[in-house]
């Protein structure tokens, strides 16, 4: 922060620390009367609001920790017993509950004593996202990882091989549904938007562009769940006798499909913005039309378009509990089966609470991912 | 007129080209010598920019020839791909590419066009920039430079994929007073080393000091062409009369 004063200074002195201006510019009291205290309009405001936060904070702290219930005793016969539950039932949260029924809200079906497969998926899948968010890792050897690592989640989640044991795709189910959805819904989703959207601004094969165009406008114009519905149900009246593609891969079909065309326009949108003068430099540079689209184009028009995307990704990310319609059980779903259980009836704010934590937490780390990028993009060039 | 017995190095016979239904390129037809230099003038939507966009098959024209360095522009992609290695432009509003560093902007199509070694094209782009002098500039971005740099960027740029012809449009219009100076001097040495230059612009100084010719254009059609002592201080149409002395009066 201390500017650099050598010219009134000689080398020996050290500097003074009295650079820093006086805390009635500088510090948080400043900050406060300036940002909180700015007035007698302001200050109202400020403890107004200030007052329903702290009532609001008190109320959840009273409910969520003090008036909590945090394990139950188990009755002679091994049995959990929620009458202390019971007891606060209003007054205070029960999360004996979430301590209970975790497990069953992460995985759903799955069998018990296999339930560490579905584990080390949902390890795995994290482990991917933070490699690739690394850009140190962004070479052609992240599609490998991808394959594998695909390869690996699929054959733990099934089982049939290496000894373990085979698990009906009816049993899947909780939060690695919820990620395979999105994960892969969104790797192949946003390739294909992009392949679309240059299609759609193709001047030069105006059957591509037409079949791009109904494309997006067909699948923008059906709701998600119609299209789950009939992916479940149409798609098989179109394949062969015999060959059937099961209820989770059509409903991950039915998803690319339907990101690939919002996606597709938000990529557009970014091609749309660009100066016509960045390709028509590109042309006259003798460039090929993909050396141009990969190096000068597209690059230019996706990093514009970080913010729309996110917003894109993180809708889709949540728009997954919508399989539940055709029967496959996702995070969401499997939370509220397990407040169905009698034995914890009545607890159900608890368990949205946790649910939405889930959530929060995937799709906050996605925005801040972005944000980040965004930041050091932007730190590189100085516009 | 330097007209020699060589092929041209650029021949327009009798193009037309419509937007639509404006008609704005009517019968141009005008050959440019090997190492000659002409600078094309006239008014605000005449077609210069159109004719000279023509010239690389940024535009399409509709009617007639255009044979650029012995080869004819059809819909032809490997035709589009030499006469793209061999012509350079610089534009009005410089299109470097701002997510690329000055010297990668330099060295993309000499490596992913001319499949130039990377040690190589680094080597060319710091020579050319040296030559517009700011090799210091390199490592930084587009946005980080002034106006006048980023064009002797731009002008380097093209270079680097070393055309046998160079088309500027208006290279120094989008410039303050003070920078158009920098850019005009890299012009002239360029145009002291021989290369064959098309160049739109309303520099008459630049015009007398390296045209061998000066294009007039009005409506679409070439009014007239001449040496530039000829055209300035002689003109015989009214219309560059008119021309001449709006220019002035702006001046
Ligand atoms: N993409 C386009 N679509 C339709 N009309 C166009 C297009 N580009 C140019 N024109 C029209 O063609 C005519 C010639 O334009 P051109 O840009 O060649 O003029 P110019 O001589 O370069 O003018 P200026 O000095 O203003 O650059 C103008 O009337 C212009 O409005
Ligand atoms: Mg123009």
């Amino acid at each position: 922060m201390t500017p650099p004063t050598a010219d009134v200074m000689d080398a020996t002195t050290p500097a003074p620390l009295r650079e820093r201006p006086p805390a009635s510019v500088y510090g948080p009291v400043a900050w406060m009367r300036a940002n909180l205290f700015n007035g007698i309009f302001s200050s109202l405001v400020t403890l107004i609001l200030g007052f329903l936060i702290l009532y609001g904070l008190y109320g959840f702290i009273e409910w969520g920790v003090v008036n909590a219930v945090w394990s139950v005793p188990r009755t002679a016969t091994g049995a959990l017993d929620p009458t202390s539950c019971r007891l606060v039932h209003g007054l205070g949260a029960c999360w004996a509950a979430i301590g209970d029924k975790w497990r069953f809200m992460l995985f759903g079906r799955y069998p018990y004593g296999q339930q560490w497969r579905e584990a080390l998926c949902l390890l795995l899948f994290i482990g991917l996202y933070w490699v690739s968010a690394d850009r140190r890792f962004w070479r052609r050897e992240l599609g490998l990882i991808w394959v594998a690592t695909l390869v690996v989640i699929f054959t733990l989640m099934w089982g049939g091989v290496l000894g373990l044991s085979y698990v009906a795709q009816d049993e899947w189910g909780g939060l690695p549904i919820t990620l395979i959805l999105a994960t892969f819904g969104l790797a192949l989703a946003f390739p294909l938007s992009v392949l679309v959207a240059l299609g759609r601004r193709s001047t030069k094969l105006p059957a591509v562009k037409m079949l791009c165009v109904v494309y997006v406008e067909l699948i923008r114009g059906v709701p998600l769940v119609a299209l789950l519905f009939m992916a479940n149900v149409m798609f098989p009246l179109f394949l062969p006798e015999g060959v059937n593609i099961d209820k989770l891969l059509r409903a991950q079909i039915a998803f690319i499909l339907f990101a690939g065309a919002y996606l597709a326009e938000v990529v557009r949108g970014g091609l749309q913005a660009l100066p016509k003068g960045q390709a028509e430099a590109a042309d006259a540079l003798g460039l090929t039309y993909w050396q141009k689209t990969m190096r000068i184009t597209l690059p230019q028009a996706l990093r514009l378009v970080i913010p729309p995307l996110v917003n894109t990704f993180i809708g889709f990310f949540k728009d997954t509990s919508l399989v539940l319609t055709i029967g496959i059980l996702d995070f969401l779903t499997t939370s509220k089966t397990a407040m169905a259980d009698p034995v914890w009836q009545g607890v159900s704010t608890e368990i949205y609470i946790v649910v939405a934590l889930v959530y929060i937490a995937f799709c906050y780390t996605m925005s801040s991912y972005s944000r980040g990028v965004e930041r050091t993009l932007d730190g590189a060039r100085n516009r | 007129m330097s007209q020699t017995l060589e092929a041209p190095a650029i021949a327009l016979e009798k193009v037309n080209k419509w937007y639509g239904t404006m008609h704005v390129l009517r019968d141009v037809t005008m050959n440019v010598a090997q190492k000659e230099r002409v600078v094309v003038c006239g008014p605000s939507g005449s077609g210069k920019s159109t004719m000279i966009r023509c010239i690389n098959r940024l535009e399409t024209h509709q009617e007639g020839r255009i044979i650029v360095d012995g080869t004819e522009l059809t819909d032809d992609l490997r035709a589009l791909d030499t006469i793209r290695r061999e012509v350079g432009m610089v534009f009005q509003s410089f299109n470097l590419f701002p997510h690329l560093t000055i010297l990668e902007n330099c060295t993309l199509a000499p490596i992913s066009v001319r499949k130039m070694p990377k040690a190589e094209a680094e080597e060319l782009a710091m020579d050319f920039l040296r030559k517009v002098k700011i090799p210091e500039q390199a490592k930084k971005f587009p946005g980080q430079l002034s106006g006048g740099q980023q064009q002797r960027v731009a002008i380097a740029r093209a270079l680097c994929m070393k055309p046998k012809i160079m088309l500027f449009d208006e290279p120094t219009s989008a410039l303050d007073p003070e920078m158009i100076k920098e850019v005009l001097d890299t012009m002239v040495s360029l145009a002291e080393s021989g290369m064959t230059m098309v160049c739109v612009t309303h520099e008459m100084g630049f015009a007398r000091m390296v045209a061998d010719r000066v294009v007039f254009m009005d409506r679409g059609e070439i009014v007239e062409s001449g040496t530039p002592a000829r055209m300035f201080e002689d003109p015989q149409t009214d219309r560059l009369k008119l021309f001449l002395s709006q220019i002035l009066r702006g001046h």
